[in-house]
């Protein structure tokens, strides 16, 4: 048994803690919790892209761990706070699939996810390509919650964290993408909450509510 | 020079608009930046003629005969859908549908929607095509949800989830292929990502992963396209909008999307020597062409009669990208270029026949051709023309189209004979009494813009009787860079 270096284990132990949250976050029905859970994701994020930074030596990994930092821990986090206390949900009604369902099809995801990360993990030649599994089962685990969850909030708040999983991913498999792309990449975050904030003014408007069982009368057959 | 005009002129367009986008002549302002977009696509067509392929900008962007003649499309039908949306939108803003303040933002991220797509054609870098596809959707979620009616707001709520997550996966299979490149290219390059780069090593790129990438990218960009089953906010986006924007999606939207598949597989089919691009392509092409025309008889709507018979022809150019070769990719861009002209223009008459009624809903629109036959002529001539009936472009396409897949893929054509059939059928049974009979429609205090009708309908015209030979060779050009020689 060979030792790794300590920056390694550390780095494991983050991706290990990511997909801790994702289940965590999957088996979570107050929302409130819910966004904290996200914070800690994004704070795990930005730990390991720091940590990979000095690893490496990558200029870019900093800015991109501040803009982590700034964006998903502190910012994101805050909006989505606010939006909770103005709009006033704050628990998500019995999710379409019941807890241990859910925390088993979440566990047949993993073993799915890392067998679709095998080529990748092969192909990679960072130190942390082993980490790929991981971020490709935080984008699955994420979709799995954007289906069982019935309120537009938990719905977002998945669709955050399968952003996360995929910039993980990025970055254990080739150390992040290029400075325009991740700068773009945040733009269009940052967008689309701030888009769903209005949205979200203009369903309670209309319904005087969030839950997600309004927006169903576009049928077919109607 | 032309490029940054054609990028900026949008960019300031929203600004202005954003600004004055309530007053009483920001139609024409929104017109008129459209008109200046569409100079510029013309001048750099006309530097793409002449000086063949160009690359601007640190080599960010990237202009070849197949994505400026998507350019050139894209701008001009931007601005024939602003001179149709100024009538339309006063009428709307008359009925009391909108308040000024919605006409500001619907100005305004009209021009940002233009911008979106005009970025993603033209840039080289394939992770800021990625930023542009996302900001086409998001600057066209909130003009989805424009008149905040239930039924608006969940088409809205469905467009962005969905191609949220769509894009969701098209971001993993970009980074997918940054990593393919990355071996080859040097891991910390800028030009990992650009596609001129990646096109000329698409042979060295390492096959299972970037098998996996365009998975992910069909994925992705295919909900955009409105693939089938991937295909289910595109009619409620479509019916629930503005009509203007209807046109839009379904006119120009829906190519962009294309464009990006097929840049995407362009890539992955030189790395992978077999044919599973081409398979998944044709699949799913002809998995939307037989189900949505199915679903064509079961509408109501008049907008979501025409969504649907989007989703078929993307169908069908899909599938025509997947056979490949020469006179396929030929067709499927010449299908692309008359579909977005012929569908955005039978949305221009669909808006005004709905407007007219008071009423989306296909029973209730009746005898338009009594009180306005501008517009019955209209939408009767635009469903012909996308039903493939000769002598309009539509026909040469699909013509094309069949005859290649008798000869490639004899299985495919019987199914896509009996899908046309059933789509023609649909249509033309459900447009006919809106067309012709007892009228109920009423007179409007604003004149339609039929220019914009007729003008697409001609250049339709136009394309079916008679290629003119530059068009010809540019689109020769552009499928001997997509589809081989």
């Amino acid at each position: 048994m060979t030792h790794l270096p300590l920056d390694q284990q550390l780095l494991d132990s983050c991706a290990a803690l990511l997909l801790l949250l994702s289940f965590a976050m999957l088996s979570q029905r107050r929302i409130v919790t819910l966004v904290n859970l996200y914070a800690v994701q994004g704070a795990v994020l930005a730990a390991a892209t720091l940590l990979l930074a000095w690893r490496t030596g990558e200029d870019h990994l900093y800015l991109s761990a501040a803009l982590t930092l700034a964006l998903k821990v502190a910012f994101l986090p805050w909006l989505l706070h606010r939006l909770i206390r103005r709009l006033e949900v704050y628990w998500d009604t019995e999710p379409l699939l019941n807890v241990s369902g859910t925390m088993l099809a979440g566990l047949v995801i993993v073993v799915f996810a890392f067998a679709l990360a095998q080529p990748i993990t092969r192909l990679a030649s960072t130190a942390t390509r082993s980490a790929v599994g991981i971020a490709v089962s935080v984008v699955l685990l994420a979709f799995l919650m954007m289906i069982t969850r019935r309120k537009a909030m938990s719905q977002v708040v998945g669709f955050l964290s399968m952003e996360n999983g995929v910039f993980f991913g990025a970055m254990s498999a080739s150390y992040g993408m290029p400075m325009v792309v991740e700068l773009g990449v945040a733009l269009d975050v940052l967008v689309a909450v701030l888009v769903l904030g209005v949205f979200f003014f203009q369903i309670r408007e209309r319904f005087e509510s969030l839950d997600l069982h309004h927006l169903e009368s576009l049928k077919e057959h109607e | 020079m032309a490029l940054l005009l054609l990028l900026l002129l949008p960019v300031a367009g929203a600004a202005v608009l954003g600004v004055i986008g309530a007053h009483r002549r920001a139609p024409e302002v929104n017109a008129l930046f459209s008109l200046g977009t569409f100079l510029a696509a013309c001048a750099l067509t006309a530097q793409v003629i002449r000086h063949g392929t160009v690359l601007l900008g640190d080599e960010q962007f990237f202009i070849d005969p197949f994505n400026v003649f998507l350019v050139a499309l894209t701008a001009f039908v931007g601005m024939t859908t602003a001179l149709f949306s100024r009538p339309y939108m006063r009428v709307e803003l008359d009925h009391g549908r909108l308040s000024p303040g919605r006409l500001r933002l619907y100005h305004s991220m009209y021009q940002l929607f233009m911008f979106t797509m005009l970025l993603a054609l033209t840039t080289n870098n394939m992770g800021l095509m990625w930023v542009a596809m996302e900001g086409a959707t998001l600057s066209t979620v909130l003009l989805v949800t424009l008149y905040r009616t239930p039924g608006s707001l969940e088409a809205g709520w469905k467009y962005f989830i969905l191609c949220g997550v769509g894009i969701a996966q098209a971001l993993f299979g970009t980074i997918l292929l940054y990593v393919a490149a990355g071996k080859v290219l040097g891991a910390q390059g800028m030009t990992a990502l650009l596609w001129t780069h990646l096109d000329a090593v698409k042979a060295q790129l390492e096959p299972t992963v970037l098998a996996l990438a365009f998975v992910f990218l069909l994925m992705g960009y295919g909900t955009k396209v409105g693939l089938v089953p991937l295909h289910s906010w595109l009619p409620d986006a479509h019916a629930e909008g503005p009509t203007p924007i209807s046109a839009v999606l379904s006119g120009l939207l829906l190519n962009v999307a294309l464009y990006a598949v097929v840049r995407s597989k362009v890539l992955v089919q030189g790395a992978l020597h077999s044919q599973l691009p081409a398979q998944m392509l044709m699949g799913f092409g002809l998995l939307s062409v037989v189900l949505a025309s199915l679903l064509l008889w079961r509408q109501r709507d008049i907008k979501r009669l025409f969504a649907y018979s989007s989703i078929e022809h993307m169908g069908i150019a899909t599938f025509a990208f997947g056979m490949g070769g020469a006179i396929a990719t030929f067709a499927a861009l010449l299908h692309m270029t008359v579909h977005s002209l012929t569908k955005s223009s039978i949305f221009f008459t669909a808006g005004h026949a709905a407007q007219k009624a008071g009423s989306q809903a296909i029973e209730q629109i009746r005898g338009l051709i009594t009180l306005s036959p501008t517009v019955g002529w209209g939408l009767m001539l635009g469903s012909l023309a996308i039903l493939g009936v000769p002598p309009f472009g539509v026909f040469t396409s699909e013509f094309l189209i069949l005859t290649t897949a008798m000869r490639e893929q004899p299985w495919a054509t019987p199914i896509l004979l009996a899908a046309l059939a059933v789509a023609f059928a649909a249509i033309l049974s459900k447009v006919q009494p809106m067309v012709f009979g007892e009228t109920t429609v009423r007179r409007l205090p604003h004149p339609p813009a039929l220019l914009p009708v007729f003008a697409h309908l001609a250049i339709v015209l136009l394309l079916g009787v008679y290629i003119p030979p530059y068009l010809a060779e540019w689109y020769r050009a552009a499928a001997h860079l997509i589809g081989g020689p």
